[in-house]
């Protein structure tokens, strides 16, 4: 299968303009996302890379597209500063576009929000190989359609990405961690709950089944042991404690979701409400649920029709981030005729892949 | 009447207004400059009245404007010459308030603070506050993708929608978002929130409502300039620490402010800076001992520091004040909406007292300081031959200022009728182009808010002012 390299965003242009198919791919960490299909012509954006401009003062970055999130999270760090939607993959090479087309965030999206709330602005070329820029290169801006979010999650449908800027804020200078173990899923759901409505401020707030709660807590070191007993007090019941390099290492290892497990790696959006019934359906399934019950990360062994199956049942979309599949796309149907109208709109010869819709 | 009228009047039978006393109300919204005549106003009062009524107008070809409140400052809900105001204000109720999944669901014109109040049972509140959030509705906040005091650390209104049932400029029903804070495909509803009214009319939405704060230390610092101020915000940030909310006020907001509600400000200083902490307590407190520091090394001749939550709320009754105060000082003024890097702020402030003083115009200015987005506030008189169009003039040269330092031409007040000059400014052709082909492929006979956004043909202002219920004190502008 062909593939084009480009470095600039002239050449992604000629590219889209001369080729009747393409899939614009960056690290290739979410290959279910990322592997060309018939007639596709693969555009490997990793040459599209670098930091563009970042005054750790202002709270924002703007990068090439292509550039890998563990290089540019290097430098933030080096500044006191991270990507609050904690995107995963780092080190498995996923690079910023690739991050915003999937639209995924990590557990620490919990405390300030997700990609949708942390970008900017945003440039890619569309269908007709038009560069076209939205949003802006400020923390606050409102002229103009927000482009910028509704390439979150897009898929590479609507434009190659090929320049992003993000608000970015100060990393805690202190994190702590608690994991607490419930009887049952019911009281671990009662614990999130009341926990997600609580002024207690948390940085993640995964539930790992049946009935364990991972939470994070981040601040200033000298106010973070009076809050960890704060928490238990709140909680009723004392957790294991991690802090230190070994926290560190810890939500490393839950970056990297590929070690959720083997097979098909799926994500999906939920609110917690939808979590016991789903619980039955999902068997064995390694899975994790980030931000207080509304994002779910599986590993899913079974033949994919099961999961799709029991995600419509639960009227819950998902992606499949991992596997070969026809289309990535499982769940509920989100498909109507406004997100149709504004794809025809920036890509009217389809050049890029839509995915059928899931029936 | 016109069969075409007659039609409507069956669709709305009480809820259509024609006479031109019952329309002067929606002739213009809080850009009091820009004034027009629609043919009528209806009224409906679901969501099928809502999609028959953008039908009618497809059938006829008639260009509508959806209108919550009218307190746009952009001159985003002012009417088409001719064309249909469809009117929200009946549509105003709380559909579901559910204080276990945080969110809440309304029509398009309950009122933004009273989502907040409905919430407050709960310790839950809903975060955008426009300063005019007394009276402005969810939709226009939602069209307008509305800010605040608070957008640096929690974003502004598409930040806090989940979802929305809107009607297309073809009649069709789409449902945008969900309840999950968390979404897969084209963020369909991100590009919804925020387009001014062109894409569609929201009926229903879902907002997600956040624990309210268990502790705050508010700060009031005084300087004697302006660039100090503006040095210690740049300072904080540097700290690492990340405020709800930094605004500013500079000596002639001061004043005003005082004159109006005796906030008891220090009088004599030529800025004053606000800085409010917010969170889990023992976090506060640690963090009210780092920016003590911060302020006291930032050379504020005088720091006060809220003891109560009325000393909280008079620090703030001042600064939520201050342009209504302002606009006292003068029979008209115009507010802008500016936004520049936060670096750049100091050299912003001071391009724009030279500005003012080329122009011989007086401009105070409040802003919010975190964010960079500036408030300048130019004052004029009306009756003056040429002073509107010196003080547009000038108006327009802030905006090229801000865009020039790499910010926007509006950071929360929209780009409407007012500011869709200088769109260009900031947004090439090509990118204008894309904008469109979306606005056409979605309303291919550009109805719903036809003139607006997009650059056009220009219409004339008469003057500015205070919004009625400004005069009245019913809100401030920010
Ligand atoms: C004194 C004062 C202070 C202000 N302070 C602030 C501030 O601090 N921050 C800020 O951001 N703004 C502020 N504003 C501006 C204004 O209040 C906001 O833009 C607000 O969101 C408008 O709400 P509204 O209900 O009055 O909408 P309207 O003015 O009636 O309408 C605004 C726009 O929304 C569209 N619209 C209305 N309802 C819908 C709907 N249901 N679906 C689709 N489109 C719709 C209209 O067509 C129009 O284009 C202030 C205004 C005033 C007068």
């Amino acid at each position: 299968m062909s593939s084009l390299r480009p470095t600039h965003p002239k050449e992604v242009q000629e590219a889209v303009r001369s080729h009747p198919r393409l899939l614009p791919r960056g690290g290739g960490s979410k290959p279910a996302l990322s592997t060309p299909r018939e007639r596709q012509v693969a555009l490997e954006l990793i040459g599209l890379s670098g930091v563009l401009e970042y005054n750790p003062g202002e709270y924002v970055v703007v990068a090439r597209a292509g550039t890998p999130l563990s290089e540019l999270e290097a430098l933030l760090k080096a500044h006191g500063q991270y990507l609050p939607f904690d995107p995963p993959f780092a080190r498995q090479g996923a690079t910023l576009g690739g991050t915003v087309a999937a639209g995924l965030s990590g557990p620490m999206r919990n405390r300030y929000g997700g990609v949708r709330d942390f970008i900017l602005g945003v440039e890619f070329v569309d269908g007709l190989g038009n560069l076209v820029r939205g949003g802006g290169k400020v923390v606050k801006n409102a002229a103009g359609f927000d482009l910028p979010k509704l390439m979150v999650g897009s898929l590479g449908r609507l434009g190659v990405l090929t320049e992003l800027a993000f608000k970015v804020f100060p990393y805690p200078k202190a994190t702590a961690t608690l994991e607490v173990a419930f009887p049952n899923l019911g009281e671990a759901l009662e614990a999130l709950y009341r926990l997600a409505a609580s002024p207690i401020e948390l940085y993640a707030l995964d539930l790992v089944p049946p009935s364990r709660l991972v939470l994070r807590l981040g601040g200033l070191p000298e106010a973070l042991s009076p809050r960890l007993e704060r928490l238990e007090r709140f909680l009723n019941q004392q957790g294991e404690r991690l802090q230190g390099e070994a926290e560190e290492a810890y939500w490393e290892g839950v970056n990297d979701l590929g070690r959720l497990g083997e097979g098909y790696l799926v994500k999906v959006a939920l609110t917690p409400r939808r979590i016991p019934t789903l619980e039955a359906r999902l068997g064995a399934a390694p899975r994790r649920y980030m931000s207080a019950g509304h994002l779910l990360y599986l590993a899913w062994n079974e033949p994919l029709e099961a999961l799709d199956e029991a995600l419509r049942a639960e009227g819950l979309p998902g992606l499949v981030l991992r596997g070969v599949v026809a289309n990535p796309r499982i769940g509920l149907n989100l498909e109507g005729p406004f997100g149709l109208k504004v794809t025809a709109a920036l890509d009217p010869q389809g050049r890029f892949e839509r995915y059928a819709a899931p029936n | 009447m016109t069969p075409a009228l007659r039609e409507l009047e069956a669709l709305f039978p009480r809820g259509l207004l024609r006479q031109p006393g019952e329309l002067v109300a929606y002739e213009s919204d809080a850009l009091t400059a820009f004034r027009a005549r629609p043919l009528a106003v209806v009224l409906p009062e679901s969501h099928e009245e809502v999609a028959a009524a953008v039908r009618w107008c497809q059938k006829h070809r008639i260009p509508y404007v959806a209108r919550g409140s009218g307190t746009s400052l952009s001159g985003g809900s002012l009417p088409v010459e001719g064309g249909l105001v469809i009117g929200l204000n009946r549509m105003n109720k709380l559909l579901r308030l559910d204080p276990k999944e945080r969110i809440a669901v309304v029509q398009p014109g309950f009122i933004n603070l009273q989502v907040s109040l409905a919430a407050a049972p709960y310790s839950l509140y809903y975060a955008p506050d426009p300063s005019s959030q007394p009276v402005s509705t969810i939709g226009g906040n939602l069209a307008f993708n509305s800010g605040g005091a608070h957008c640096l650390k929690y974003g502004m209104t598409s930040n806090h929608v989940l979802g929305a049932r809107v009607v297309l400029p073809d009649g069709e029903t789409a449902l945008l978002g969900s309840e999950s804070l968390e979404g897969i495909g084209p963020d369909w509803l991100g590009l919804f929130v925020g387009s001014e009214g062109l894409l569609g009319i929201a009926t229903e939405v879902t907002l997600r409502l956040l624990p309210r704060p268990e502790a705050y230390h508010t700060v009031l610092a005084a300087y004697d300039t302006l660039e100090k101020a503006g040095e210690a915000v740049a300072a904080v940030v540097a700290s690492g620490l990340l405020p709800g909310a930094m605004e500013i006020m500079d000596s002639l907001a001061i004043e005003a402010a005082e004159a109006a509600v005796g906030a008891g400000y220090p009088r004599e200083a030529r800025a004053l800076l606000i800085v409010e902490l917010e969170g889990e307590t023992p976090q506060v407190e640690a963090e009210a001992r780092h920016l003590e520091r911060v302020i006291r090394d930032s050379g504020a001749y005088e720091v006060r520091v809220a003891q109560s939550e009325a000393e909280r709320m008079k620090i703030w009754k001042g600064r939520k004040a201050a342009f209504s105060a302002v606009g006292r000082l003068s029979p008209d003024y115009i507010v802008q909406d500016g936004v520049v890097p936060r670096s750049k702020l100091g050299q912003a402030l001071a391009e724009i007292e030279r500005l003012s003083e080329r122009y011989g115009l007086r401009v105070a200015n409040v802003f919010h300081a975190g964010d960079g987005n500036l408030h300048p506030l130019i004052l004029y008189n009306g009756r003056v031959a040429g002073e509107l169009e010196r003080a547009e003039e000038l108006a327009g040269e802030i905006l090229k200022l801000c865009v020039a330092l790499g910010g926007s031409i509006t950071g929360e007040h929209g780009v409407g009728m007012e500011k869709r000059a200088y769109m260009p400014v900031m947004f090439t052709p090509a990118d204008l182009e894309a904008m469109r082909r979306i606005r056409r492929a979605i309303d291919p006979l550009e109805l719903a808010n036809r003139g607006k956004m997009f650059p056009g043909s220009e219409a004339k202002p008469l003057s500015h002012g205070p919004h009625p219920l400004e005069k009245a004190g019913v809100i401030a502008r920010e």
